[in-house]
């Protein structure tokens, strides 16, 4: 008579090690195939999913272009060397149509419809501003890469941050030290009449008489004008600076009715790069601008003293030494702003880590990782360089780069200090419920 | 059963059907349809103009920022209570109206539709030009005082999305009565006479005049009560809701859903909201979509969805 429960039976055995897989393998299919039913497993394997919002149509695309490719390029990076917390991770795009209308709705979709667990990437302030409320009540992490003053201001939320790019503030008055012992003390400004104009206008008027210098003529420009011409004859004649912060379709007209203004007796011209961004400096109408200066965020042209990281990040989002795309040398990138969103999307990754984030339920514990940071040393990660992020508005600080104009390139003639850039925090986000 | 029972009875099952829609929706889709809805008053109030009194407003997007200025502007600097907020925006947005009325109702036809699109030029360059106030094209987020309100008796949170939606779906069902009586009495008879032909109307002994400034009157307070109330409930302020893209959505809304339909420009809206959204999701090219789309309903219904019901069932629709 044999003994059934004869555990060395080899036969007893091998049934019970095919059991076991085969249970293993049934668990791992039902587990794939029914999410609910093994939720833990599910969530392990599951994707981190972040909503990109971008401005693929509407005045901001070109931008938003860059944007997109910039994150998709730090996404494929973190996916290649095993996703955050050990779960690839997924952009969900979608179109904000550079409209705050619009962005607000995508911000609603990103919450209900897609459930990402957080959202990130915008560009203009007006997007920012009109999509932040709605972010806010829905308790959705909403990281932008906008450069706009409104995160630091504090006019926002808990749950808004911008650590992957300084704020215009910041960049604005880093310039004013620069300007005054290299440029001249005596400055004409030009700027669009408008809210961005006004930031430029009001904190380097500040900037500047801090260093001893003064504004003589403040020139706003109607956000409706196509012809500059009028304007120029107020550039004060003993101007040693001319300032300029035009953006839009018409900076191409601006600069050439500049150069007939002015012909080979010019001012010193500085100005910021921004209405520049995506377009070719070799560009005909630009030749006045031979010998100025641009504020850039991040270098466009590889310089001489090229860090391991920015080519190891220029080669990751295929753009060339000119700043161009690789594929297509005409195609310009917004190479001064779009870093920010590569490191922005390593900032998530980290505070998702730190947080050891698995879902939407441990939002506020990411928002707390957050506030928990306090600088972004320079590396493949923070490619542009060091930052210092201020938890009480949720902006980081960082350094700025001055280039010159010369023979039809941007090249760095200054780096600005992280303290240049700084000012006193105006509000504390940190003291907001969650 | 009159005309006048059945148009209460398929009115108030629309308003029914909206408020029990609220309790089948998915999350997004809940959040969306209280936009819909706002959107959708300001579409009704354009259509008071344009479907009933036949004039072509190319400038509505001023009444829509009138009421979302005055109830912003006042709610964010003088931190005043939600309700006064609102109450002032939408008496902005009748005075507006008046002077606009005052102004453009001394031309007509294509006239009035370019001096209605230079006001409201002039409004949108004033949003922006006033930065120290509005933050121009940036914009104002409302502070966290301006999301709650205490009226009759209890706390109202605009932040929670039931109070969003119920409180659109009541301005919308306002508009809606509001729209019925008139168009069923005897100054909505004499404007759909005026849009049918002026010259007669006048011959009659009616002041033309004076119906078309009342009408356009009621017609930007409406609008500009859907902008107090979009400022109010999702908390921003911005010159692009002034731009000329805000008076072309009205117009589209009530195209598509059948101008001169009470119940119309709220088929448009939720038609092209959805349209935008669902094709968007799809390609970048959403916008062609849109207008590829728009292009064929205006070829083989040129009267709009609840138009072409008219037209071929039910006679009776108001």
């Amino acid at each position: 008579m044999s003994n059934r429960t004869n555990k060395d039976s080899p036969d007893t055995g091998r049934r019970k090690t095919l059991r076991t897989l085969g249970a293993a393998a049934g668990a791992g299919v039902a587990a794939s195939l029914s999410p609910t039913l093994f939720p833990r497993a599910h969530a392990q394997s599951a994707p981190i999913r972040i909503g990109a919002q971008f401005h693929r149509t509407g005045i901001g695309a070109s931008y938003g272009r860059w944007y997109e490719r910039t994150a998709q390029a730090a996404a494929k990076l973190i996916n290649d060397e095993g996703g955050i917390n050990g779960r690839p991770v997924e952009l969900v795009v979608e179109d904000d149509g550079t409209d705050p209308k619009r962005g607000a709705e995508v911000v609603e979709k990103f919450a209900a419809q897609h459930n990402v667990d957080v959202a990130y990437g915008t560009l203009f302030s007006h997007v920012v501003n009109g999509s932040a409320p709605r972010a806010g009540e829905l308790k959705l992490p909403y990281i932008v890469v906008s450069e706009g003053y409104h995160v630091a201001s504090g006019k926002l939320n808990r749950y808004v941050f911008q650590p992957g790019i300084t704020d215009v503030r910041s960049q604005v008055i880093s310039m004013a030290p620069w300007v005054a012992s290299n440029l001249g003390r005596k400055v004409t400004m030009i700027f669009p009449d408008y809210a961005f104009g006004h930031d430029h206008r009001d904190y380097f008027s500040q900037a500047i008489a801090a260093q001893g210098g003064e504004v003589l003529e403040l020139i706003a420009i109607p956000p409706t004008e196509t012809s500059f011409t009028r304007h120029l004859p107020r550039i004060a004649r003993d101007t040693e600076v001319l300032y300029h912060v035009m953006v839009g379709p018409g900076v191409l007209t601006f600069v050439k009715e500049l150069g007939q203004h002015f012909g080979s007796q010019r001012p010193e011209i500085f100005g910021f790069i921004d209405s520049l961004e995506a377009v070719d400096l070799k560009t005909p109408q630009l030749e006045f601008l031979e010998g100025t200066y641009f504020w850039e965020g991040y270098p466009r042209y590889a310089q001489p003293d090229q860090t391991e990281h920015d080519r190891f990040y220029r080669a990751a989002v295929s753009v060339d030494d000119n700043g161009a795309s690789i594929s297509d040398p005409k195609d310009v990138s917004t190479y001064a702003h779009m870093f920010g969103c590569w490191e922005t999307l390593f900032i998530i990754k980290q505070a998702m880590e730190a947080s050891d984030y698995g879902g939407p339920a441990d939002r506020a514990r990411f928002v707390e990782a957050m506030e928990a940071m306090e600088s972004f040393e320079e590396g493949r990660n923070h490619p542009q360089g060091r930052k210092v992020f201020d938890a009480r508005i949720h902006q980081c600080f960082g350094h700025q780069s001055i280039s010159k104009v010369e023979d039809g390139r941007l090249n760095v003639v200054h780096r600005t200090s992280i303290e240049d850039g700084r000012y006193e925090a105006e509000a504390d986000y940190t003291t907001m419920p969650l | 059963m009159s005309a006048w029972r059945k148009s209460l009875l398929l009115h108030g099952a629309i308003l029914a059907a909206l408020f029990g829609l609220q309790f089948v929706l998915p999350e997004y889709h809940h959040l969306a349809v209280t936009r819909v809805l706002l959107l959708a008053v300001f579409a009704m109030g354009f259509n008071l103009l344009f479907g009933y009194t036949g004039l072509l407003s190319l400038g509505h997007a001023m009444f829509f920022a009138a009421g979302m200025y005055g109830a912003g502007l006042t709610a964010y600097h003088l931190a005043w209570p939600v309700p006064a907020a609102m109450l002032f925006g939408v008496l902005c947005g009748a005075g507006l109206s008046l002077v606009v009325g005052l102004l453009a109702l001394r031309t007509t036809g294509v006239a009035f539709m370019i001096v209605t699109l230079m006001i409201s030029q002039v409004v949108y360059l004033a949003t922006v030009y006033f930065t120290t106030w509005t933050r121009g094209d940036e914009g104002l987020v409302m502070p966290a005082a301006a999301r709650s309100f205490e009226l009759l008796g209890r706390q109202w949170l605009l932040t929670d999305p039931s109070t969003r939606y119920n409180l659109a779906l009541a301005l919308l069902a306002l508009t809606m009565a509001c729209v019925l009586l008139v168009v069923r009495g005897r100054f909505g008879r004499a404007l759909i006479a005026i849009r049918e032909n002026e010259d007669r109307s006048r011959m009659l002994g009616y002041n033309t005049f004076i119906f078309k400034l009342q009408a356009l009157t009621l017609s930007g307070t409406l609008s500009a009560m859907a902008g107090a109330a979009y400022a109010l409930m999702f908390a921003y302020i911005g010159s692009s809701f002034a731009a000329i893209q805000y008076s072309i959505d009205p117009l589209l809304y009530t195209l598509l859903g059948g101008a001169g339909t009470v119940a119309g420009p709220i088929v448009g809206t939720f038609f092209m909201f959805y349209l935008v959204d669902l094709a968007s999701e799809h390609t970048t090219a959403y916008l062609l979509v849109t207008g590829v789309v728009l292009l064929f309903l205006v070829l083989f219904f040129p009267r709009g969805a609840l138009g072409y019901v008219r037209a071929r069932w039910l006679g009776w629709l108001p």
